[in-house]
């Protein structure tokens, strides 16, 4: 790196000369154990993994049961959240697909990120045999290993990631820049000008209010938003505004999917407007599993009992719900977030 | 205001054509009174509200639109997601906290002063953790510096797509930061020889991580706590954030709690699968970290349409390099045929936002706009198809092309595209 040449030479030679010469003697040394728990980056070579191993079945499962409701059941994507799988061959067309198949360079990239950031709402909850499974499943997805491949840090370097070549150090300086830097023309630089493209003709510009105006991308499932509750009076027994309050608090946990309010859409999850006291599954537009209707369709109602048994332990009371969420161990968070939606009204 | 004098026939011009089409403006037909004048008005009469009426005083409520927006269809969702600053609607160069850009990958975090941590670990001589307390008895810097998202303009690199100067130029913030210089800190630990690159980590649910060599670390970052005056807020990484000036703003780690010294990078995700740029063959450049010098007009634009008809305008904009100060701003009002020099006003620092006004005289007619920004390099701000030449249209990120605006006789201002 010559970008910085004549400072850095001697900050560089400043540092190494005389390193204990500008201490403060501020701060403290760190722990063996502090370090270890924040230290949990990968790189290419594989230096930081941890001792484990995971296959490709139990990836599988894992998949499906905690990434599979946003990244689809083969990396395809729901909606527009991330692709993970497939997209080869397309990257030098338009729109390429880059996936962890077609674009990762490097695999520790895929197990430090699935570690440190995955599932999105509840990141660093992976264990370290759970991560290589996982990871071995998402090359399994990309058509990178067999079925029957375990993937463990002695198995870690073998495989080949399509893309690993792909990349140039950035080159602007010597490719582009000169260039770039020819003194500009001032004065009858071109006979004419004409307008070649509007952005008009394909606008996607949000409106004032901040609403969709697209003409060329449908709207994500916009679901029949039931109309808000008129004017809900301050009714006498209503919940208690301090837990409605701890409860929107808690409501950080669940906005990834679900939305909530005037205007609220279908997401990843449904609306939960006027869910306490409503039956299961009841609104319209929304793709639940088999599950959920099958418990709707056999009388399940979200009283605040069945609600606080499905927030504690969402897969206890519908097993194959595709709501992939742990829980809310705390008994008071899930009496707050019930106050919340009580509050909501439809 | 150093620069403010006359300079350019920009300007000349415009005095010329206020003595003649002003005069006659101000001269002609008699006003009728203006009741706004000669009754008097309850602002005038009524008492306002008494100190503390707002502790922490917000902008007025006339000024309610000019706040940041999103694109909803952008991204999945909007806890990772981006919104845009309002550049249409400010003026100087300082962007106000409040109204500043955020990009968050799982949403901004309360991160209290007392639960702050910053690790030091790596190959450096001791492993140190200091508190927010630590990092405030280090010597500080104030530095002006301009923060943008390398995606700023991404989406307009296959055609003008987004209506609004907000939404094709509004990744970008410009503020004065108060912070310690990560030299002091890697000092602290000591940094064996070895060690040529550093990881940055953030402190929130995605872990933020970018790899930066050790040299631009020594060489001007910033672990940053104040911005603008007061403390960084929540969704630009309180209570610390990175400061890499006049680099792309995802390595600006925000909620930074750890420096990791290593003598290779990490490729991390968003070294990797984001942050890089797909070339037309398929081949992707890596560590595309500087950004390069770009302009745009913020007023008149499609959010701020021209209201009073012809006559005195004022066009305003802003410019900025990666690699230092902006030396000359060019505007053109017919599409690239003649160019005139723009007045730089305000203050010039390195790897901050500069302000530049041209005064015309609008005749009325449709005019097509585009600003050209030099830094002191000598870099000429390109085309979007010169850059498009080099790239393709794939790159998604470092999009500073030039924008066009066609302004229609009527005041209306629309993104374009030209020949
Ligand atoms: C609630 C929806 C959701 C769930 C569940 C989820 N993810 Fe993600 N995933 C996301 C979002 C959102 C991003 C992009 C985050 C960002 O913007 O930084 C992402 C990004 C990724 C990426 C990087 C994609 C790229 O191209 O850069 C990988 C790999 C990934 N997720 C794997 C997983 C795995 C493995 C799981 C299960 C353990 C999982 N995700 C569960 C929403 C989800
Ligand atoms: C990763 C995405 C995700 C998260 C996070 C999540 N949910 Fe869900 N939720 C879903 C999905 C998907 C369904 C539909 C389940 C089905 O059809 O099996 C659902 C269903 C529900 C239902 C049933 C709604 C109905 O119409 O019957 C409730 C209630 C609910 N979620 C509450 C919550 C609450 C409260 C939280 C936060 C504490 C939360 N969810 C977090 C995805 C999520």
């Amino acid at each position: 790196m010559s970008r910085f040449p004549e400072l850095t030479a001697l900050a560089l030679a400043a540092l190494i000369a005389t390193p204990a010469a500008a201490q403060m003697g501020l701060g403290r040394e760190a722990t063996p154990e502090e370090v270890a728990a924040w230290d949990i980056d990968v790189r290419p070579d594989g230096l930081g993994l941890p001792e484990g191993s995971g296959d490709v079945a139990t990836g599988e499962g894992l998949y499906v049961e905690k990434c599979a409701v946003c990244h689809g059941d083969f990396g395809e994507a729901v909606g527009r959240w991330p692709v993970l799988a497939g997209g080869e061959g397309t990257l030098d067309r338009k729109d390429p697909v880059k996936t962890v198949g077609s674009y990762w360079p490097y695999l520790s990239t895929v197990w430090d990120y699935v570690h440190r950031a995955m599932p999105f709402t509840e990141g660093r909850s992976l264990t370290g045999d759970e991560t290589y499974a996982i990871t071995a499943y998402l090359l399994y997805l990309n058509d990178l290993v067999d079925e029957d491949f375990e993937l463990s840090r002695e198995t870690f370097l073998e495989v080949e990631m399509p893309n690993a070549d792909g990349f140039f150090v950035d080159d602007r300086d010597a490719v582009e820049v000169a260039e770039f830097s020819k003194p500009p023309c001032m004065s009858a630089c071109k006979a004419e000008t004409t307008v070649t493209r509007h952005a008009t003709v394909i606008d996607v510009t949000p409106d004032d209010d901040g609403a969709e105006t697209s003409e060329t991308e449908a709207p994500v499932e916009t679901a029949a938003v039931p109309a808000p509750a008129a004017a809900a009076p301050e009714a006498p027994a209503g919940p208690d505004p301090e837990l409605v309050a701890a409860g929107e608090k808690v409501f950080a946990k669940c906005k990834a999917c679900h939305q909530v309010g005037e205007g609220a859409q279908n997401r990843t999850g449904p609306i939960l407007n006027g869910t306490v006291g409503a039956p299961a599954a009841h609104i319209d537009g929304f793709k639940y599993s088999r599950a959920m209707t099958e418990a709707a369709e056999g009388g399940l109602v979200w009283t605040e009992e069945t609600l606080d048994a499905f927030l504690e332990k969402p897969k206890a009371v519908i097993p194959r719900t595709k709501m992939s969420f742990a829980g809310l161990r705390k008994a008071e968070d899930r009496e707050a977030i019930i106050a919340y939606l009580q509050s909501l009204g439809d | 205001m150093s620069d403010d004098s006359d300079k350019g026939p920009s300007r000349r011009g415009f005095l010329g054509a206020m003595a003649a089409g002003g005069a006659l403006a101000a001269g002609g037909a008699r006003a009728a009174s203006d009741p706004l004048i000669t009754e008097v008005q309850p602002w005038n009469q009524l008492l306002g509200e008494g100190v503390d009426e707002t502790p922490y005083g917000l902008p007025i409520r006339f000024e309610s639109d000019v706040v940041r927006r999103d694109v909803p269809w952008l991204t999945a969702d909007p806890i990772s997601s981006v919104n845009f600053t309002p550049i249409h609607a400010l003026e100087g160069t300082i962007t106000p906290q409040g109204c500043a850009f955020e990009r968050h990958h799982a949403g901004a975090i309360e991160l209290a002063k007392p639960d702050y941590r910053l690790m030091i670990n790596g190959l450096v001589d001791r492993q140190m953790v200091f508190t927010y307390a630590d990092l405030e008895r280090f010597p500080r810097e104030t530095h002006v510096y301009f923060m943008e998202c390398a995606a700023n303009s991404g989406m307009e690199w296959a055609g003008a797509q987004l209506n609004g100067c907000q939404f094709t130029q509004g990744m970008i913030h410009n503020m004065e930061y108060v912070g310690v210089p990560v030299r002091l800190l890697l000092e602290e630990a000591g940094v064996k020889p070895e060690g040529k690159w550093v990881l940055a980590e953030g402190a929130d649910a995605a872990g933020m991580t970018r790899s930066i060599p050790l040299e631009k670390m020594l060489d001007d970052c910033l672990v940053a706590f104040k911005a603008n005056g007061e403390a960084l807020r929540k969704e630009h990484g309180y209570p610390a954030r990175l400061v890499v000036p006049g680099w792309e703003g995802n390595m600006w780690v925000k909620w930074l709690r750890r420096l990791e010294v290593g003598d290779e990078p990490w490729e991390q995700r968003e070294e990797t699968s984001k942050y890089t740029d797909v070339m037309a063959d398929g081949s992707a450049r890596k560590w595309t970290w500087v950004m390069d010098a770009k302009s745009v007009i913020t007023s008149p634009s499609p959010q701020a349409p021209i209201t009073h008809g012809k006559g005195p305008l004022v066009i305003t904009g802003l410019a900025w390099s990666g690699r230092g100060t902006i030396r000359r701003v060019d505007v053109t009002t017919d599409g690239g045929i003649t160019w005139h020099e723009a007045r730089l006003s305000g203050p010039s620092f390195s790897k901050a936002l500069h302000r530049f006004h041209f005064d015309v005289d609008w005749d009325g007619s449709e005019m097509i706009l585009q600003s050209r920004a030099i830094d002191d390099t000598g870099y000429v701000q390109p085309t979007k198809d010169q850059l498009r030449a080099f790239r393709g249209e794939n790159s998604i990120y470092h999009n500073n092309g030039i924008q066009t605006w066609l302004v229609m006789p009527d005041g209306r201002v629309e993104n374009v595209e030209i020949s």
